[in-house]
């Protein structure tokens, strides 16, 4: 599908928008889909010829809402709604631009990462609804087959309709949890994208950026906007000539400048408003990473709290690293040896390199061997590969 | 919208006895709270399903067993009906049952609606 570069951006910038604003009026998805579909058929064969109108979303909305309508008093499907549209008239189309449509994407990501979904069905309806991802390419970004998808997606629709899953922004009560929800749902498209293609991880930043500026007062949100903008601002220095790039041998003039300094600025935001939890400490330690001399002490105190706060052995698992360079590859091992992961490739490889630091070679390679056998990714293989390849041969000790 | 809440917990017949009479009040009144909530339209405690029955009918004949049909960890102790707004109100209430956080759970299924 080609399109225009004008429309192509309207596309992006406005979808999640009017698909929102068209669930809120209309009370369905699938309908609200079909003439969100409709109206940007129209506008790509209208735009090109007429021009863009000065309110693309509002144009777009308003001929989608129209199409609606028309499908609905044609097929008088949806009895319910009929009565209210009796009276609700079609917005002329001259007065477009000026309509100001609520922006609702708030109510329908809460309503898509409803806890009463399953995770992947909250995961592939965001990307589909708020996204306009097609369910080809969620399909192929979650390796499923497409009609696998398709099911998920159908399913999820209907018992949003059948459980009366609301459409709205959660009360205060709820929302600690419920919004937790949301964050959980699209730092997991980033990092399904940080992994693979770039498509996902730039819809999640585009959600993060929407979130950010309908929940101004929420650090979390603002937090996860940092962490996934200082992340992705790495993306083209992570992999060099097939291999993995650690940190600190990566080339620094590869990094993309606009998105640190966007990641700053949206910690700064998030740590202005206090009570900073788990998205914003990790944005603090990926901001750390970004400086020219890293503080370690400072990452190993931020480490040492997110751990507090998670509970999480992998937390502790950076945490030691961090304790290996603050302090030493010897404390950073002593803490490696106590953490029950079994089975977690990075514990491996990072053992694996505190030995080779270390000089304990034999027990180096028995390690790097290990982790190669939990790993797939071949640009990390590549990676450890090279290291394994690099120990010095003369050492044999007794694990050789 | 209308609710079933089916609570389900492993069927202990002791651990009731174990309770004091004042727990066993206690728990008896939260579940009288619930009942008379403006949302509940109706519910009901089952006796134990030892006392099941399972009837099915195969080429006209009556088929009758002893006992539920599903052999399962948790069984069916009781259920409510409540109207609510929507699932989120739902599953307040349904959180506010005892058994939710005594090793049990609760299935909250929207009726159909005619």
């Amino acid at each position: 599908m080609t399109r225009a570069p004008a429309i192509e951006q309207a596309f992006r910038d406005e979808w999640g928008r009017v698909v929102a604003s068209l669930i809120g009026f209309l009370g369905d998805f699938d309908l609200a889909e079909e003439a969100a579909q409709e109206a940007f058929a129209v506008a790509a064969e209208r735009w090109p010829r007429d021009g863009v109108p000065a309110n693309p979303g509002a144009w777009l909305t308003t001929t989608a809402r129209n199409r609606a309508i028309d499908r609905i008093r044609r097929e008088r499907v949806l009895a319910r709604k009929t009565r209210e549209l009796d009276v609700e008239e079609a917005v002329e189309e001259e007065t477009m631009d000026e309509t100001v449509f609520p922006d609702e994407r708030l109510e329908l990501i809460f309503t898509c990462c409803h806890p009463a979904l399953a995770l992947d069905a909250q995961v592939a309806l965001t990307l589909r609804t708020l996204g306009g991802l097609s369910t080809e390419s969620i399909a192929r970004a979650f390796l499923v087959p497409e009609p696998t998808m398709a099911q998920r997606l159908v399913r999820a629709k209907r018992k949003i309709k059948a459980a009366g899953i609301p459409f709205r922004v959660p009360p205060d009560h709820l929302l600690p949890e419920r919004l937790a929800a949301v964050l959980a749902v699209v730092y997991l498209i980033f990092n399904e994208g940080y992994g693979a293609g770039e498509e996902l991880a730039r819809e999640a930043t585009r959600l993060g950026r929407a979130l950010a500026l309908l929940m101004p007062d929420e650090a979390e949100v603002h937090g996860l906007l940092a962490l996934m903008l200082l992340h992705e601002s790495r993306r083209e220095a992570r992999v060099r000539g097939g291999q993995l790039v650690l940190l600190a041998d990566q080339d620094r003039s590869q990094w993309d400048g606009a998105a640190i300094a966007e990641g700053r600025a949206a910690l700064d935001r998030a740590l202005a408003l206090g009570r900073p939890g788990p998205y914003v400490i990790q944005a603090a330690i990926a901001a750390l990473h970004t400086e020219d001399e890293v503080d370690w002490p400072q990452i190993v105190a931020l480490y040492t709290e997110l751990a507090r706060r998670t509970g999480s052995p992998v937390v502790e698992l950076n945490r030691a690293v961090a304790v290996a360079e603050a302090d030493g590859p010897a404390a950073g091992l002593a803490l490696l040896e106590e953490l029950d992961l079994p089975g977690y490739r990075y514990l491996d490889s990072a053992r694996a390199d505190l030995l080779r630091r270390l000089g304990r070679t034999a027990e180096a390679r028995a390690a790097y061997r290990q982790a190669l056998r939990q790993t797939t990714a071949p640009h990390e293989r590549a990676f450890l590969e090279r290291r394994l390849t690099e120990l010095p041969v003369d050492d044999a000790g007794p694990l050789a | 919208m209308n609710y079933i809440l089916l609570i389900y917990s492993h069927e202990a017949p002791d651990a009731w006895a174990r309770l004091s009479e004042s727990e066993q009040q206690a728990l008896l009144q939260e579940y009288m709270d619930i009942h008379q909530l403006p949302e509940t339209t109706g519910g009901a405690q089952l006796q134990p399903s030892t006392t099941a029955t399972t009837v099915r009918v195969e080429n006209g004949e009556t088929l009758t067993t002893d006992g539920p049909f599903a052999e399962t960890k948790e069984v069916l102790g009781g259920f409510y009906l409540v109207e609510a707004d929507d699932i989120d109100a739902a599953l307040e209430i349904a959180a506010r049952i005892p058994a939710a956080r005594m090793g049990g759970s609760i299935e909250v299924r929207p009726l159909v609606e005619r």
